[in-house]
């Protein structure tokens, strides 16, 4: 891998130049590599970050093409790498009019990746830097424990996609507590509704007190009212003062709680296996909002490249040259989700609305139709909306909030149906529905969304781990079943549990023989509840 | 997965169709970058670690986890090649999202362009076209950046080290009519490549006996043997036919109606390993012939037909066996070579009982190695013995012969390892 040459170079800091006039924002230091096919090939396994630490996995991965993308979240032919600096890869013989196409596409990753908060945990840090640190870590315990540490490494990776990332980034959000204390929420919150239960009356009593301690005593109330509540229960302060100090237990993730609670892991010979765990949740943090905005950041990248390459002056004489590349890249697929084209469109979409001030409760009052299409306040505030999009949303929100029939009529999407005929052996490709709710759900459906899984703390016990996957109309995946918890039994160092749900199996089967007319009509799948119990490398299912 | 095609071939329908937003990348999508494929010696040994590495996880007391898929890329005139794929799954917790998903009515995607709702906007073929090049089996559509190519032979050398495959029964090792070696093993007097002393010296002696010069009790003096061009021996090279085993395996299937889907490609998929394996164990060394049938038989000629043919109507297994004899006694091949028949069905036969068929079976065990039946269970109807396996047991040979005869039963949905753990059964000695 080397740099890219001075001249190129001197193109992308023009490019930078003119983007932060168009009002982006990012770093000033990037760097940029010119790769090879063969760099690509070591590279993409380790979805393009060259220090990520070895593993058997990736090195099969290099002689086959890649799994499915629900267990790899990562792109394995990202251009940019979220790191400080920023580094992006480029072909070695694109033209220079080229170059700034895709300069302005990853100025717009780049902008995307240090002003999304949902990227907030990967500020601070250069990832690539911890990630040589993991890699020395690594290969450190692989030459004291050998074979062992790919095992450790396998078992914890089995579990990485149940890290708690939202827990994480909402902890970082969260706004200091100025002007309200902490003592006063512990003692409604917690002291009166579970360490000494008070009734309904009484709750309400003590609110009332604390307002008119507050109207009588202002600045001092809150004193006031405490030594009150320190007279009738003496333990309180004791009490509060503990809870203060312990720490929040993870229930939502489950590596993390592992990490902290296995009385295997705690163990001295087993200590160092903490270390590789943490380092595989870690890598998964740094991964979980790159797939939760493919849509957007793809999307924001496209947007900014066309409009910036536009007004370039540099590359006049290209237009046509880039016309056809960017039409070939952004243009809506037939058939199919092309997360360039949709994230581009709808951006466009949205600054247009925003510009009409369609974001608003009065257009949202209007009824009649023909004063919604000519509704135009002329706000001008449109870029300013989207910059606020590309900050505080992720795919998830962006199509949920946007993605309405306006914009699904405009572009004349709809949900394409298949169905096979037999007697040609043909699949026949239908247009299924042009309604904006089926068409956001079918994208929604393709979104990355990790089974919510939690540790039951309530039947969770040294030798039990209890695992509870709460029933989001999706079954999970059972050949991964056994190898998932063998690794968790292995980490937890006794029985795991899981309690999940399914469809009812006698129902399993109609839907595969018989066959009704209609492919619409078929009733909602009977779900059951049942436990699967990994003991002694043996799975087991009960219904419960 | 399938992964998008590079913008440059943006495809109408019919073509690839993808939805997975997360497939699109901007290094193969805005630069067209492709990764090249490692050359093949690169990457072999490493493959060959990974699989040690695999083995010694049972060892540990955790399931394998590495599986050898394979791409078959028919070509024609038999030149077809098998491509190692070794895939892995990393198993997590993680929601099934086609549950609910008919064979016939997968998911829906997004579209775009003219239509109205129910218009038929395109058609694609169910099978793709065996010219784009993919495969049946694990690993289909999938590893088109970087495939491993290798040939069947190592697929064979795979399966044999690595999945402990039984190694073949010597059936005694016979003269090949085609190959020959070269060695200094003939002898010839006056002339020759390679003077043989001891011969040479005896020779020698003999000749001056007859002379008396030698004469008995006394000790000769070599310096007054008379020494006759003709009694020096030398060696010559010769051609010489190689002694080697070498065996014939007729591939056979139905390919009738209710073949069609999981059942074929079961059947095909473990002919191919098969196939590979036995190529292995003979180096190289071997006929194989491919004959599919419905109500009647056919011998194909490569393997390309054998696995692309398309279903036809009724099922008569007899006619099959019967060919494989016609064949066996016409061309004599019992005399010179191990003659293995793998059979594969989806267990149904027009012939009830088996009246004409046990006796093509019979005839077939005078002179097979052995005869492998594979009958992948299509899931129709209740779950019973399909006619073919019925036949069998009712006519016992499935013990009397059990050292030439084998069933296995091979459930329709089978994966790898349950494909490979059938050969063992079909194969084992």
């Amino acid at each position: 891998m080397q740099l890219i040459d001075q001249h190129a170079k001197a193109i992308m800091e023009g490019c930078k130049e003119r983007a932060r006039q168009a009002g982006l924002r990012f770093d000033d230091e990037t760097l940029e590599y010119v790769v090879t096919n063969r760099d690509l090939l070591e590279l993409a396994p380790k979805v393009m970050i060259p220090t990520m630490y070895d593993y058997w996995v990736h090195d099969l991965e290099v002689l086959k093409g890649r799994g499915r993308y629900e267990l790899y979240p990562s792109n394995p032919y990202e251009t940019v790498i979220n790191t400080r600096p920023a580094i992006s890869y480029y072909n070695d013989n694109n033209p220079d009019w080229l170059n700034v196409m895709i300069f302005y596409h990853v100025l717009g990753h780049i902008d995307f990746f240090q002003n999304n908060l949902f990227f907030r945990h990967t500020w601070d840090d250069d990832f690539t830097g911890q990630a040589l640190a993991a890699k020395r870590a690594i290969a450190r315990l692989r030459s004291e424990h050998g074979r062992w540490v790919d095992y450790v490494i396998e078992f914890s990776r089995g579990l990485d996609n149940l890290v708690d990332f939202h827990g994480l980034v909402s902890d970082l959000h969260r706004a200091p507590q100025d002007g309200w204390s902490g003592r006063l929420d512990w003692y409604f919150d917690v002291f009166l509704q579970g360490a000494r239960p008070a009734t309904v009356a009484d709750y309400v009593q003590e609110i009332e007190r604390y307002n008119q301690c507050v109207r009588d005593h202002g600045q001092t109330a809150e004193d006031v009212f405490f030594r009150d509540v320190q007279r009738r229960h003496p333990e309180f302060a004791a009490l509060y003062d503990k809870a203060l100090h312990r720490k929040p237990v993870q229930r939502r993730d489950v590596l993390r709680y592992i990490l902290e609670h296995s009385p295997f892991l705690d163990r001295e010979e087993n200590k160092w296996m903490q270390q590789v765990v943490q380092i595989v949740r870690q890598t998964s943090l740094y991964f979980q909002p790159q797939i939760r905005t493919k849509i957007m950041n793809e999307g924001w990248s496209s947007y900014w490249h066309e409009k910036l390459f536009r007004q370039d002056d540099r590359i006049a004489g290209h237009e046509v040259d880039f016309a056809r590349v960017n039409a070939a890249v952004t243009a809506m697929p037939r058939v199919g989700l092309n997360p360039y084209a949709l994230g581009m469109r709808l951006f466009a979409f949205i600054e247009e609305a925003a510009d009409q001030g369609r974001y608003s409760r009065e257009f949202l009052a209007l009824l009649d139709a023909e004063d919604r299409r000519r509704f135009d306040r002329q706000t001008g505030r449109g870029r300013d909306y989207i910059f606020a999009v590309r900050e505080n949303l992720n795919d998830h929100l962006f199509v949920r909030n946007f993605l309405e029939q306006d914009f699904v009529d405009r572009h004349r999407l709809f949900v394409a149906g298949r169905r096979l005929d037999q007697p040609r052996l043909v699949w026949q490709w239908y247009v299924k529905s042009r309604d904006a709710g089926q068409y956001k759900q079918m994208v929604l459906d393709q979104l990355y969304h990790p089974p919510h899984i939690t540790v039951d703390l309530e039947r969770t016990r040294p030798e039990t781990l209890y695992l509870v996957h709460h029933h989001e109309a999706k079954p999970l995946v059972r050949d991964y079943l056994h190898g998932a918890l063998l690794g968790c039994e292995f980490l937890w160092g006794g029985k795991v549990v899981l309690e999940t749900s399914e469809v009812k199996a006698a129902e399993r089967a109609g839907a595969v023989n018989g066959r009704p007319d209609d492919d619409d009509g078929a009733a909602p799948p009977d779900w059951e509840r049942v436990r699967y119990t990994m003991h002694e490398r043996k799975l087991s299912r009960e219904l419960i | 997965m399938r992964r998008p095609p590079p913008p440059d071939r943006r495809p109408g329908l019919p073509g690839p169709v993808c939805n997975d937003p997360y497939a699109y990348g901007d290094l193969p999508w805005l630069q067209a970058l492709t990764a090249l494929a490692l050359p093949l010696a690169a990457r072999l040994g490493t493959l060959d670690d990974l699989m040690q590495r695999d083995a010694r996880r049972e060892e540990d007391g955790f399931p394998r986890k590495i599986r050898i898929g394979r791409l078959v890329k028919p070509g024609r005139g038999g030149k077809h090649k098998v491509v190692v794929v070794p895939t892995t799954v990393e198993e997590k917790l993680v929601h099934d999202n086609s549950f609910a998903e008919r064979a016939d009515q997968p998911g829906p995607a997004g579209g775009s362009g003219e239509g109205e709702e129910g218009e038929v906007i395109g058609e694609q073929p169910v099978r793709p076209d065996p010219d784009e090049g993919d495969g049946q089996g694990p690993g289909q559509g999938e590893g088109a950046a970087h495939e491993l190519e290798s040939n069947a032979y190592d697929l064979g050398r795979i399966l044999t080290e690595q999945f402990r495959l039984p190694n073949l029964e010597d059936k005694g090792k016979k003269r090949s009519l085609t190959r020959y070696v070269y060695d200094l093993t003939d002898r010839h007097r006056g002339f020759g490549q390679l003077l043989d002393k001891k011969a040479t010296l005896r020779q020698l002696v003999e000749t001056n006996i007859g002379l008396e010069r030698i004469a008995a009790g006394h000790v000769p003096d070599p310096a007054d043997l008379l020494i006759a061009p003709r009694d020096k021996v030398y060696r010559v090279l010769s051609r010489e036919r190689d002694f080697e085993s070498q065996a014939v395996v007729f591939f056979l299937r139905d390919y009738s109606g209710s073949m069609s889907g999981r059942p074929t490609e079961q059947v095909v998929s473990q002919h191919v390993l098969i196939y590979s394996w036995i190529l292995y164990q003979y180096a190289g060394q071997i006929e194989t012939r491919f004959i599919l049938h419905d109500t009647e038989a056919k011998e194909v000629d490569d393997f390309y037909t054998y696995y692309n043919s398309r279903v036809a109507g009724g099922t008569k297994v007899a006619s099959a066996f019967a060919l494989v004899n016609e064949i066996v006694a016409r061309e004599n091949l019992v005399q010179d070579y191990n003659i293995y028949v793998f059979y594969g069905t989806d267990g149904d036969d027009w012939d009830t009982g088996g009246k004409e068929c046990l006796p093509e079976i019979e005839a077939v065990l005078r002179y097979a190695a052995r005869l492998g039946i594979t009958i992948v269970d299509n899931g129709y109807g209740p779950a019973r013995d399909s006619e073919v396996q019925k036949y069998l047991q009712a006519s016992q040979l499935l013990t009397q012969r059990r050292d030439r005869l084998r069933l296995d039963v091979l459930p329709a949905d089978a994966d790898e390892p349950r494909v490979i753990e059938g050969i063992r059964q079909l194969i084992s000695p």
